[in-house]
């Protein structure tokens, strides 16, 4: 049976600020898990704790809202258990690129296949609006007491360099390439992330809704109506075809050059995709010839109560 | 006369010391008898003093002596810091070509040690040399067995025509353990065999040390015939194994079904992961082959989320470490209890804070364990008290996480994982494997992951069964695992939850809770490998017909109160004993059972207790000797 977008929502009371990109990451998964007609029961949305944290309450699979910066350890200790569940890690740029830094490349090199969604608002939401990672050095937004003083991380760039084998960048108004972009993360065949610029209203007044649609730049505007411009407009190509050092290295510099875009032109769409990698539960197959097929949550591991694993073996090389 | 002495092998470390002792323990074993190793090193790769020292006796032993029968040392540190040790009518074999060496030729002596040494020696007179120390070795009983071990190489070179041997000193450790067996009179081909199964994948330097084998035992049969103590060997107990600590955790593992271990490395936990990994195939009885998924995480954060992650999808799934790598575990430890996820993490404690003494024994991290993560949520922390107990306790925590659906911290240490000793063969059949309410299956469209329940554990869904979505959350939630800050359903959310310390005290099986050895006047309580070298101590009062009692805490949370109560009535005077400097367990008890301790037995040095010092202290208390605080120091 065919399931319906409505299906996917939850009713859930939404307590996030009217206005909040939030909302539109939110709708967009719904839709791409809709369109793809995942079955409830063999999706999960993962999230970390912040404003965005609550994401995996809003949606119709299950949902486990973990704790703040772990949000991809305990997503990819599932995917590895049963790979046949569709998995969607959710968080803040506080939670994934702040307190989770070292989990979000010890994901890129391992590669396991799933997505990670980072909510991209420039400010910690739910704890009232620090600077988060992905704030500008001498930025002052609203709640701040004096301008940012550190450099920002670039999420794109780190995910590219951390061997992240889909990377791409939404941004939250534009709900249908987003949900397009969801569903090429979720089919790609390995780690995906997805950078979601997400203004925060609240909290964040300078990458505002108007900021991001150039209403400031009042010439710019006119010609493009928006900062933000579609990678796949200007026949960007971001897909590794071959396994060979110079296309790699085509692929991933041009995708850092990219990455360094900011201020009057935002570049969202597809910056870098490999899928010539092996993911982390083929690596495993090296060691378990079966593990694809009889993964750990898989296994029978009782008879009737009693155990049917056989060491006697193992036992026999240790007795004296 | 029956047989029981202790065989000691020290050397710098990276010299072959574990490998000499295995092959040592391992022709014992063969020959019959019963081992009990420990292994003592520092954090060092290369250079410090480690040794190994092995008990070898014709019935069941449970830990080690203070005494040194024989001990073989190929550098000059082991008998500067052994010496003592030997016993009068013991033995000695050393290199005769460190006869000159002085304290201060060996850089790794510490200061503060090589002081103490220097006040020794000179109260007797006697340089500080070698020599020195062997004088005093002598004067003490100590029979002396000089043996030049490059001479030894040199003979063998010339026997064999082969020049390149002289130059071997990596085979020191294979000739020290050689001269050994020929002084206690031991046959020889079990140490053939033993080389052999030790280089099995490197023919030639297993017949090389072979000849350099055989060399020095013939070398000691004709020379060393003079010493009172020999093993010629016994009958031998069927179904006896010879392993070291972590192997009961990790054979559980495989057997209980476990298929996830997500881990850091860490001293002294990484050993367990380690052979998992090597055994990660597993045969199943009528089906495919399983395995067993070993994931290096980047850190110990990591490795619990994995593991919870992996816990969700129903798999049983574990973790191990040590406390350092438990402290970043604590956050998540916490979500899963107020998630109900059923976890194990294996704790093998050393010594702390910090990086402490990292290769060193403790048992510092009880109240730890007990507190661990924030806020209140139902856990258990269990311990076992030696290799054999912790294969079946293994089995038993992962029931009891499945069935209690709560986070199960199961307490090791450093001297149960570095020891090697030989015990029954862990038997599968006695294991029963319990998922609780885990389900397979659900019809009905409205599953409630958390509804109430009269028992206050609702039936578990698992990520990928169909109508069985559910969500969790670290905030308090209602029925389906959404958040929820409603006052009321808090509380009827956490008393569900914390309804299950109870239920555990009163569904766990007592024996499984607290074992009895006996209750007396005098009784000792305990927790952990203390209980080998305390069951041995009691066993040498016997012989003195003084009986003390022991009663061996496993269930350490929620407390079992009620039977404790009822077993220690009778007993006068308690006696707590443990590897720590607070005496914790004493703690829990005083708070639980309104009951203060009336001795302590502690030792904080990072060695494991020996039955000896155990047994002093006993007979210390007994005569209104001891201190309320006996402090145990045995141990280089
Ligand atoms: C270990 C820990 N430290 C701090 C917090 C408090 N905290 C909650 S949300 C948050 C920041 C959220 O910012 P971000 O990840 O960017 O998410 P957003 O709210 O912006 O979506 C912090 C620091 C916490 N929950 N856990
Ligand atoms: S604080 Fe910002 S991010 Fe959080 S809900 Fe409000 S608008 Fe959204
Ligand atoms: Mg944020």
């Amino acid at each position: 049976m065919a399931l319906k977008l409505s299906d996917y929502k939850t009713d859930v009371h939404n307590d996030w600020c009217p206005g909040c990109g939030d909302f539109g990451i939110v709708n967009a998964i719904q839709m791409a898990l809709a369109e793809m007609n995942i079955p409830r029961d063999k999706a999960a949305i993962f999230s970390g704790i912040g404003c965005s944290g609550k994401t995996s309450h809003f949606i119709n699979v299950y949902g486990i809202h973990t704790l703040h910066g772990r949000v991809l350890t305990f997503a990819q200790g599932a995917k590895i258990a049963n790979p046949d569940m569709t998995i969607v890690a959710a968080g803040g740029d506080g939670d994934g690129l702040g307190i989770g830094a070292g989990h979000f490349v010890a994901a890129g090199r391992r590669d396991v296949n799933m997505t990670y969604i980072i909510f991209d608002n420039g400010v910690y939401g739910l704890t009232k609006g620090q600077a988060s990672p992905t704030l500008k050095l001498g930025e002052q937004t609203k709640s701040l007491a004096s301008p940012n003083t550190n450099y920002d991380v670039n999420p794109i760039g780190l995910a590219v360099a951390s061997g992240f084998t889909f990377v791409a960048r939404g941004y939250s108004y534009d709900i249908k390439h987003l949900k397009d972009l969801i569903k090429a993360a979720i089919q790609h065949k390995g780690l995906a992330f997805l950078d979601v610029l997400q203004p925060c209203p609240t909290y964040n007044d300078i990458n505002t809704r108007d900021w991001y649609a150039g209403v400031d730049m009042v010439e710019e505007a006119q010609k493009r109506h928006s900062r933000i411009y579609k990678l796949e407009d200007i026949g960007f190509e971001p897909t590794v075809h071959f396994n060979e050092e110079s296309e790699l290295n085509e692929k991933l510099s041009q995708a850092l050059i990219k990455s360094l875009e900011w201020g009057n032109k935002i570049p969202i769409g597809i910056f870098y995709k490999n899928e010539l990698i092996s993911r982390y539960g083929e690596r495993l197959t090296d060691t378990i010839p079966n593990f694809l097929e009889n993964p750990p949550a898989k296994q029978r591991i009782s008879s009737n109560g009693k155990p049917i694993t056989n060491v006697s073996k193992l036992l026999d090389s240790f007795e004296v | 006369m029956s047989t029981d002495i202790t065989w000691l092998i020290g050397g710098p470390q990276g010299s072959g010391v574990e490998t000499g002792a295995n092959i040592f323990s391992r022709v014992c074993a063969e020959m019959g008898y019963q081992v009990f190793g420990k292994r003592e090193f520092y954090s060092n790769i290369k250079g410090e003093h480690s040794y190994f020292a092995v008990r070898v006796a014709d019935k069941k032993i449970h830990s080690n002596l203070n005494d040194v029968t024989v001990m073989v040392s190929f550098d000059a540190e082991t008998i500067f810091r052994h010496y003592n040790e030997v016993m009068s009518g013991g033995a000695m074999i050393y290199d005769s070509d460190l006869e000159n060496t002085t304290t201060d030729d060996v850089p790794t002596l510490n200061q503060i040690f090589k002081s103490r040494l220097h006040k020794e020696l000179e109260a007797k007179n006697k340089p500080f040399t070698i020599s020195g120390v062997l004088e005093t070795a002598k004067e003490n009983g100590v029979n002396l067995y000089p043996v030049s071990f490059r001479d030894i190489l040199s003979k063998l070179a010339d026997e064999t025509g082969n020049p390149k041997l002289k130059a071997l000193i990596r085979m020191f450790n294979v000739i020290g353990v050689s001269l050994s067996l020929g002084l206690l009179k031991m046959p020889p081909d079990s140490l053939f065999k033993s080389i052999e199964n030790i280089f099995s994948k490197k023919p030639k330097i297993a017949e090389i040390n072979k000849q350099a084998a055989n060399h020095s035992y013939n070398f000691a049969t004709a020379k060393f015939n003079d010493f009172n103590y020999s093993l010629p060997g016994t009958k031998k107990e069927p179904h006896t194994l010879l392993v070291q600590g972590h192997l009961g955790a990790a054979i559980g593992k495989m057997v209980c079904g476990c298929r996830f271990q997500s881990y850091y490395p860490i001293t002294p936990a990484s050993d367990e992961c380690v052979f998992l990994e090597q055994h990660q195939i597993l045969e199943i009885d009528g089906d495919r082959p399983g395995s067993t998924a070993i994931i290096q995480t980047e850190d110990e954060i990591s490795a619990i989320g994995m593991m919870i992650g992996s816990a969700l999808t129903g798999t049983r799934s574990a973790t191990c470490t040590s406390g350092p790598g438990f402290s970043l575990m604590a956050e998540a430890i916490g979500w899963a209890g107020i998630n109900e996820v059923p976890i194990v993490i294996t704790l093998y404690q050393r010594s702390g804070p910090s990086t402490g003494l990292p290769t060193r024994h403790g048992q510092d991290d009880l109240l730890f364990a007990i507190n661990s993560s924030h806020g209140e949520f139902p856990k258990i922390v269990y311990a076992s008290g030696d290799i054999e107990e912790s294969f079946y306790d293994t089995c038993n925590c992962f029931n009891y996480s499945d069935v209690f659906q709560v986070p199960v911290i199961h307490m090791m240490d450093k001297f149960l994982s570095s020891s090697v000793v030989t015990c029954k063969r862990f038997d599968p059949s006695k294991v029963t494997i319990d998922r609780g309410k885990l389900l397979e299956k659900i019809d009905d469209n409205d599953y409630k992951r958390f509804a109430f329940t009269d028992d206050g554990i609702s039936p578990r869904s698992k990520l990928g069964l169909e109508n069985g979505v559910f969500w969790n959350t670290g905030d308090e939630r209602d029925e389906y695992g959404h958040i929820s800050e409603d006052p009321i359903e808090r509380i009827q959310m956490m008393d569900k939850r914390m309804s299950r310390l109870e239920l555990i005290a009163k569904k766990i099986p007592k024996e499984e809770q607290v074992v009895s050895f006996g209750v007396h006047d005098f009784t000792i309580i305990s927790w952990g490998s203390t209980k080998g070298p305390i069951i041995d101590a009691l066993e040498m009062l016997k012989k003195e017909n003084i009986d003390i009692g022991f009663v061996q805490f496993k269930l350490l949370h929620p407390f079992p109160t009620d039977y404790a109560e009822s077993l220690l009535k009778d007993a006068k005077t308690i006696i707590d004993i443990e590897s720590n400097h607070t005496a914790q367990l004493s703690q829990i008890f005083k708070q639980n059972l309104s009951r203060d301790v009336d001795y302590f037995i502690l030792k904080y040095t990072g060695r494991g207790m020996t039955s000896t010092e155990i047994y002093d202290s006993l007979k210390k208390i007994i005569e209104n000797k001891a201190s309320k605080r006996e402090i145990l120091k045995h141990g280089a």
